[in-house]
């Protein structure tokens, strides 16, 4: 924000980013040969929906698109969950374990969203992964930042997180994605559909 | 199309530019009039007011540098991790990663009243509290992140820095009041024959800072309330749920209306930075001045704004 901005109490809302999400097919290539993670095929957007009309016919329209291009490409018709905290999230699901389809469908959503003027609204998209061991590893990418983290929930019950695992993830993947330096802004997402 | 939706509040920017050009100019005239009382009586001003300034400048960053943890120590509140509250923490997280903003340490406050309040001079210090009485269950969780979201617009505006900045000139105003009133007091035995204009000029310049600080304290209540609304703006926009923000105003300003008075007068020296005001004027006949008095806008006020936001998401 700049000062006139600060000085008036103005809040520019952030347009989110949306190009570097193409990086993921690579990178999960990387991540498979070097931890042994595959995509489940399964990835979502989260987003909070603003009230009224003329958002919840962009949002009917995103879905529509969705489904409509489901049966061609091996994909599964879309879910979509609110969670606790009044976010939405649309989960896209593919058979096959190819991200390019997965990351087609979920960069429709966005670009829609943009188009309409809901872009500000995008929080993060995620895209699930899953070892040998049956243990599950997010990627998520934060729109306004642009970037990625890891988000890999520890085993069993209760909210931990396996930091170990996704600072290794990180570390594997290295610099085929562009990752979120801040560790602060690592959020958690507990319980996020598609994971 | 995508512009229109989220454009800023050209009215509300223009009367947040009024009252800070007036606090300026206030600011101007107070200094020429200082400096005009010492060339009219002979007698030197430089001295008290370079005092004051000083004196004033101290305090501010003083207050700025600190302002996170007096306001904490003041509320009573203890910061929380996300273990201890993972609810509110869940809730911060989505705001900040929506807003592309640092996120915020979270504390709470131990009162049955329900409110928040968010302090610190810049987005890399800031704290934001929310009281027990916020997080009982009376408000849903929609509602709590509309709460969090107008605090949150209060720490990416600024309005710790830019409140205290403003109220530097009712700080030196009454630094000088008190001076002009003390030498006055002590300076009597000291004085010789220019006693006469001595006492004439701190006369003068405590008249004139009394009238200072009530004009600028005026302004700074109205700025105060411009700043509450263009948060409440900021983070209605935030959520997309202006009606969120408004059922949350509703229950809270009128479980406010219920507390007894011990508590509120604890509470009362931060108001500026609460959520909703602690402590309404209310009673016959005061109603137009506690107006102008208050820090917050008046809920009808609020609603309305958020009223114009609901209709501005929805344009096709």
């Amino acid at each position: 924000m700049g000062f006139l901005d600060t000085l008036l109490g103005r809040t520019k809302p952030v347009q989110p980013k949306l190009d570097d999400l193409f990086a993921l097919p690579s990178a999960a290539i990387t991540l498979e040969a070097g931890a042994g993670f595959k995509p489940t095929g399964s990835g979502s957007v989260c987003f909070r929906p603003v009230e009224g009309r003329s958002f919840s016919d962009v949002e009917n329209d995103v879905r529509d698109l969705l489904n409509a291009s489901s049966g061609k490409d091996g994909g599964l018709p879309v879910e979509v969950t609110k969670d606790s905290y009044g976010f939405t999230w649309l989960v896209s699901s593919h058979l096959s374990d190819e991200l390019e389809g997965l990351v087609t469908d979920l960069h429709a959503v966005n670009s829609s969203l943009v188009d309409n003027g809901f872009g500000p609204q995008l929080l993060c998209t995620l895209v699930a992964f899953r070892d040998e061991a049956e243990r599950s590893l997010a990627l998520v990418y934060l729109f306004k930042r642009g970037t990625f983290y890891p988000f890999a929930p520890a085993p069993g019950s209760g909210q931990r997180r396996d930091n170990s695992l996704e600072l290794q993830v990180k570390g594997v993947i290295g610099d085929d994605l562009k990752w979120e330096q801040d560790l602060g802004r690592w959020f958690p997402v507990w319980g996020a559909p598609g994971l | 199309m995508a512009r229109s939706r989220y454009a800023p509040d050209r009215g509300l920017t223009a009367r947040m530019t009024v009252t800070m050009f007036l606090l300026g100019l206030v600011f101007v005239a107070f200094i020429g009039l200082i400096i005009g009382i010492g060339a009219a009586t002979h007698g030197s001003t430089d001295v008290i007011a370079l005092f004051a300034v000083v004196l004033g400048g101290g305090m501010l960053i003083g207050s700025l540098f600190y302002s996170d943890k007096i306001a904490m120590r003041t509320a009573g509140a203890v910061e929380v991790s996300p273990q201890q509250a993972p609810e509110l923490h869940g809730i911060v997280d989505r705001i900040c990663a929506l807003a592309d903003m640092p996120k915020p340490r979270v504390a709470i406050a131990r009162s049955n009243m329900p409110n928040a309040f968010a302090t610190g001079r810049n987005a890399d210090h800031a704290v934001i509290c929310v009281t027990t009485g916020l997080m009982d269950g009376r408000l849903t969780n929609e509602e709590l992140e509309g709460v969090l979201a107008h605090e949150m617009s209060h720490v990416a505006h600024k309005d710790v820095t830019v409140m205290t900045v403003a109220s530097f000139l009712a700080i030196i105003a009454g630094l000088m009041v008190r001076m002009a009133f003390y030498s006055e007091l002590f300076g009597g035995g000291r004085r010789n024959n220019n006693n006469q204009n001595a006492a004439m000029m701190m006369f003068a310049i405590m008249a004139v800072s009394i009238v200072v600080y009530a004009v600028s304290f005026l302004l700074i209540r109205v700025l105060s309330r411009y700043r509450e609304l263009a948060a409440d703006r900021s983070g209605a926009l935030l959520t997309g749920q202006p009606s969120a923000l408004k059922s949350a105003l509703i229950k809270v300003s009128s479980d406010i209306g219920r507390i007894p008075q011990q508590d509120l007068r604890t509470a009362e020296s931060m108001n500026a930075f609460y959520f909703a005001p602690a402590m309404s004027l209310r009673g016959g006949g005061g109603a137009s001045l506690s107006k102008i008095f208050s820090t917050h806008p008046t809920l009808e006020r609020r609603l309305a704004e958020l009223d114009k936001i609901q209709q501005q998401l929805n344009q096709r």
